[in-house]
């Protein structure tokens, strides 16, 4: 699987399939059994701790749902990959972290607590977050699950937007088919822990490969099956013995 | 009858193999907050961010518990001495008590239940909604940020709550005794001044609530860090907090004992 720069990728797949794991190991906070993964070109495991927090600052992460530190207000969430990471002046800081949240659409909820927040604007707080230090790669954990659809339109929009604007690439793991294909230069479907189809959200959407057509059209059965593995319906009805 | 016993068989290795893997974690956990222990005291006020938050919310319930505990101790104390004309020594009883015995214990078994239990909780919510994953993923290590300032803020609290228990039950004991029951106030401060010694009695003392400090702490913080990110997975750990705390602080209580005033 290749990410280009620049490119929004949507990683697509029912649950269980890898989807979330795949970010993990591309973030370095799992080891890949087989294989590599490579950031920028440089293998993000076998390298010391140090190298691996100095790759990740070059990183950020949209948690399914937000992971935002409880105790903070937004505006200190917003903060906080600042603080920790640079020694800019309060005042600059403080100017960061207004363009942040008002590029969310969110400076005037700086301070509310994460309590106070819905579910779409704290994912939209996070991203934020996610953003603070301009990273060249964002990666999306289920961005959308959750959300009313106009959430989720404001989100997707946020996504491409803020792409383009940082110059950076983004993976998203989602299973919102429509939403993804909007924004997506390229779409990977994922089962059982390899990709099964890949291709243009065009390609995608014409495709008559089966696993692809089930899960874009939603169909209840196909090479996903419907029924979890069993034996027979008639051995266990205990009929025709 | 074969079949019971294997099964019984297999029950105690499960349990065993469970019981290696999780020392062996535990081992980890703490051997990665001493590591960073170095970043944390850098960043002093984290760890003073912690010791307001073990420490100073904690000394509502052990400076109660501290006089009532004195109080009681009083009480009994005059009573028995009474029947041998050494009520005057009640002062000596009170402080012994508190100094050696009660203070470091009860208030570690207090501490375990108002501040372990809480920082269990924290650490597990925290894990669950997986905003230690998110630091992670900021480049930021939950061990330096987090956790080793919590493990700090625990054990240098810990010492401080045991001597404020201590001083509250004196006072309790000298408010029953002297105050309502009328013993000699000289007689009640310079029994306890004569036969307290600073090593032997203080010391020792100060030595088990550092002990304890740490075992309290180092359970909070392993079960928070280690248990499963759902509501029930929480809710096992705090009890195993208090639990295990309860019955680490008592058992150390023992062999430390042992080794200080019996001169094993």
């Amino acid at each position: 699987m290749a990410v280009p720069r620049g490119n929004v990728i949507a990683i697509m797949g029912g649950s269980g399939t890898g989807k979330t794991t795949l970010l993990r190991l591309i973030g370095g906070q799992l080891k890949p059994d087989r294989g590599e993964v490579r950031v920028e070109g440089n293998p993000n495991h076998g390298i010391s701790h140090a190298q691996l927090y100095a790759m990740r600052r070059k990183m950020g992460m949209l948690f399914q749902f937000g992971a935002l530190f409880t105790d903070l207000s937004v505006f200190e969430n917003v903060a906080f990959p600042l603080r920790e990471h640079t020694d800019l002046p309060e005042s600059m800081i403080r100017d960061l972290v207004l363009m942040k949240l008002h590029a969310v659409g969110l400076r005037g909820a700086h301070a509310l607590k994460p309590a106070e927040l819905s579910g779409g604007m704290a994912r939209r707080v996070a991203l934020a977050r996610a953003i603070a230090l301009d990273p060249m790669l964002i990666m999306y954990d289920e961005p959308f699950t959750g959300l009313d659809p106009i959430s989720v339109g404001i989100i997707g929009n946020l996504i491409r937007r803020l792409n383009d604007a940082l110059g950076a690439t983004s993976i998203v793991v989602t299973h919102d088919v429509q939403e993804s294909l909007k924004i997506a230069d390229y779409v990977y479907f994922l089962s059982g822990g390899r990709v099964v189809a890949e291709g243009t959200p065009r390609q995608v959407t014409e495709s008559t490969e089966p696993f692809v057509r089930q899960f874009v059209h939603g169909e209840a059965d196909g090479p996903v099956p419907f029924h979890y593995g069993a034996p027979a319906y008639s051995e266990d009805l205990g009929i025709g013995r | 009858m074969l079949r019971l016993l294997s099964s019984g068989l297999r029950l105690v290795g499960h349990r065993s193999i469970n019981a290696v893997w999780r020392l062996g974690s535990a081992s980890r956990f703490m051997g990665l907050v001493m590591l960073r222990s170095g970043l944390s005291f850098r960043r002093f006020h984290l760890i003073i961010d912690e010791l307001h938050f073990a420490g100073v919310l904690s000394l509502i319930i052990i400076m109660v518990s501290g006089l009532f505990v004195g109080l009681v101790l009083g009480l009994q104390g005059y009573e028995t001495l009474k029947r041998y004309g050494s009520a005057e020594a009640v002062g000596t009883l009170v402080a012994l008590a508190l100094v050696r015995e009660l203070g470091p214990v009860v208030a570690a078994l207090l501490f375990a239940s108002r501040a372990g239990s809480a920082m269990t909780a924290e650490l597990g919510i925290m894990k669950s909604t997986e905003q230690l994953s998110a630091m992670e993923m900021m480049a930021v290590d939950p061990f330096a940020r987090v956790i080793s300032p919590m493990f700090w803020g625990g054990f240098l609290s810990m010492p401080l709550l045991a001597a404020i228990f201590s001083v509250m039950g004196i006072f309790g004991g000298y408010l029953i005794t002297v105050v309502i029951i009328g013993v000699d106030s000289g007689a009640f401060w310079s029994q306890m001044q004569s036969s307290v010694d600073l090593r032997n009695d203080i010391v020792n003392g100060v030595i088990k609530s550092v002990v304890f400090g740490a075992a309290v702490t180092a359970i909070a913080l392993f079960e928070g860090y280690d248990a499963p990110p759902t509501a029930e997975g929480v809710s096992h750990a705090v009890t195993r907090t208090v639990v295990t705390s309860a019955l680490a602080v008592l058992a150390l209580d023992f062999v430390l004992t042992a080794f200080m005033f019996t001169g094993v």
